[in-house]
């Protein structure tokens, strides 16, 4: 168990529900109705996943907040838009291909890699570089798992991560708005080996929603959001740090690293707090922590480096 | 005279409705997964478009030579303070409840709330000198003072696009919008000091005398 926060700070699931099944109640009894934008699937097939110890013991914040509050820009700037038109990606079937500095590379088919994989349940915390957080029960596996079957020669020393490319369905990849498409992202070869470092299929206990990253996405805790790359169709292992999209697009605003870092402010706004989400109103926002409160675990990986020069 | 104050009576109970519809959002839990950002979108860009619509009336007045919006243009103007006001109180109370140290290094490091912050000064400024009164004490000085309206639009502006990561299209908007109301006030004053001996006045200014 790692640092916990006081519960209160958190609504917790049952007493948010409550609330909206009253509202709901007095809507239907005037004849109106809230349609959530999205309802939680039935598909619950990982209820009872064995819990990791590497779990941050805290409340998890209620799943219909994080199903309906995600960037996912290659369908639109706005999260609820985009949480709707991710609805029509289609992603079974499924394929993943490990290319690059490995051994055995190929192209895998996802539910062949899941047969292999144990898959567990992550409680983890996720802080967006728009300050705000939220705390996700995942269903994954370690990412080093999967790179050990294919066997990383010693010249890999970095890892690229390519999401989907398919312009038809991603409305601002057809018109090349904002980012260079596919969306990229980059660890360094230690990071993505570390333990904590998460490829989640699911939460909740269940299949991971579209606008979530389904099929498969990359989760590492203590970095900000965007490294969490989502609809993984590509692995590559290489000798030289990748282009990253982020970074391209504004190098001065988004680094390589992106390490949750209180102290490293955002050219243009401050990291040094976040709005724990599922918080009321009048429920002052949280310290951030460094490394996302994941330092006792990460902090090794950057011990001689200038955190505000590699951010 | 009735229907001219009734029309009042409209528009006042129409600029209201913004912040009515937000709290019955706020009380049926409708404002999504991040209701406090929600809050500060809402009545930031309401704030933002009651100071477009404020600058809207000198331009449209001369357009339609229809004299009688100039008091509503005061009212306009009041209520882009009161949107500013609760959405700058929405900041301070409702979302870091007070406090002033994470507040301090909040403001400190984000430089788009330094933007906000010009903006709303001059919106208070001018609100507070808004009576008949003052325009009286301050004579000629309170319309140069009243120009820097068009200094708040622009900070305004420039608060939204220096907030965001790459959808710039909705400030892109409003900054066409400032950018146009403020060309046509440069062209207009342009007119008037270089060519008001050329032009004959008219239109039905006759109604209104006691402008
Ligand atoms: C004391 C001054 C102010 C403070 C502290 C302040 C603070 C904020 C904050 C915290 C946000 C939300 C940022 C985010 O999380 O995305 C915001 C957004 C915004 N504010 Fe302000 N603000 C101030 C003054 C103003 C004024 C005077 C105006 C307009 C006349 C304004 C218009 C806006 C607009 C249009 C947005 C963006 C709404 C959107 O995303 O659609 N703000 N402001």
């Amino acid at each position: 168990m790692i640092n916990k926060i006081p519960n209160s700070e958190i609504t917790d699931s049952k007493a948010f529900k409550d609330r909206r099944r009253i509202i709901k109640a007095i809507l239907a009894a005037t004849g109106s109705s809230i349609v959530p934008a999205f309802a939680a699937s039935d598909n619950a097939r990982w209820q009872n996943l064995p819990k990791s110890n590497l779990s941050t013991g805290i409340m998890t914040t209620p799943s219909e907040i994080v199903e309906n509050y995600t960037n996912y820009y290659e369908f639109s700037f706005n999260k609820k838009e985009a949480t709707k038109l991710a609805q029509s990606l289609p992603i079974d079937p499924w394929s993943l291909q490990i290319s690059g500095e490995v051994e055995k590379p190929g192209t895998f088919i996802l539910e062949d890699i899941l047969r292999q994989q144990t898959l567990e349940e992550r409680i983890y915390r996720f802080r967006c570089v728009e300050a705000w957080s939220m705390v996700i029960p995942w269903v994954g596996f370690s990412l080093g798992d999967l790179l050990k079957k294919v066997n990383p020669l010693s010249t890999a020393k970095f890892i690229k991560f390519t999401s989907i490319y398919q312009p038809e369905i991603m409305a601002n990849q057809n018109t090349n708005t904002v980012l260079e498409w596919p969306y990229t992202e980059g660890l360094r070869i230690d990071e993505a080996m570390h333990p904590l470092t998460l490829l989640a299929v699911g939460m909740y206990g269940e299949t991971l929603p579209k606008q979530n990253g389904a099929p498969l996405r990359l989760i590492v805790p203590w970095k900000y959001g965007f490294k969490n790359i989502k609809a993984i169709v590509k692995i590559e292992l290489l000798k030289k740090p990748p282009t990253t999209s982020w970074n391209t697009f504004a190098r001065n605003e988004y680094g390589f690293y992106a390490n949750v870092n209180p102290l490293v402010k955002h050219p243009r706004w401050s990291q040094n707090s976040e709005r724990l989400l599922g918080s009321e109103f009048f429920t002052p926002r949280r310290k951030t922590e460094l490394f996302n409160g994941y330092g006792e675990q990460v902090a090794a990986l950057y011990k001689d480096m200038d955190l505000r020069h590699f951010f | 005279m009735i229907q001219k104050s009734n029309l009042r009576l409209k528009i006042l109970i129409v600029c209201w409705l913004p912040l009515l519809f937000l709290l019955v959002d706020a009380v049926f839990d409708n404002l999504g997964s991040n209701p406090i950002r929600a809050l500060h979108i809402r009545l930031g860009d309401w704030a933002l478009r009651f100071l477009c619509i404020t600058l809207a009336i000198t331009p449209i007045q001369a357009v339609t030579n229809w004299r009688g919006m100039s008091e509503y243009r005061r009212m306009f103007g009041l209520f882009t303070f009161v949107y500013a006001s609760l959405h700058m109180l929405g900041y301070l109370i409702v979302d870091q409840v007070l406090h002033w140290k994470i507040i301090g290094v909040d403001i400190l490091e984000s430089s788009y709330i330094w933007f906000g912050i010009i903006s709303y000064f001059i919106i208070f400024v001018l609100a507070i000198t808004t009576p008949n009164w003052s325009k009286k004490v301050m004579g000629k000085n309170w319309k140069k003072l009243h120009r820097f309206i068009y200094l708040a639009a622009i900070a305004a502006v420039t608060h939204y696009f220096w907030q965001l990561k790459g959808n710039l299209a909705e400030p892109f908007l409003y900054s066409i919008i400032v950018f146009i109301l403020l060309g046509f006030r440069v062209l207009i004053s342009f007119k008037t000091r270089h060519m008001s001996k050329l032009m004959i006045p008219k239109g039905r200014k006759t109604s209104k005398l006691s402008d």
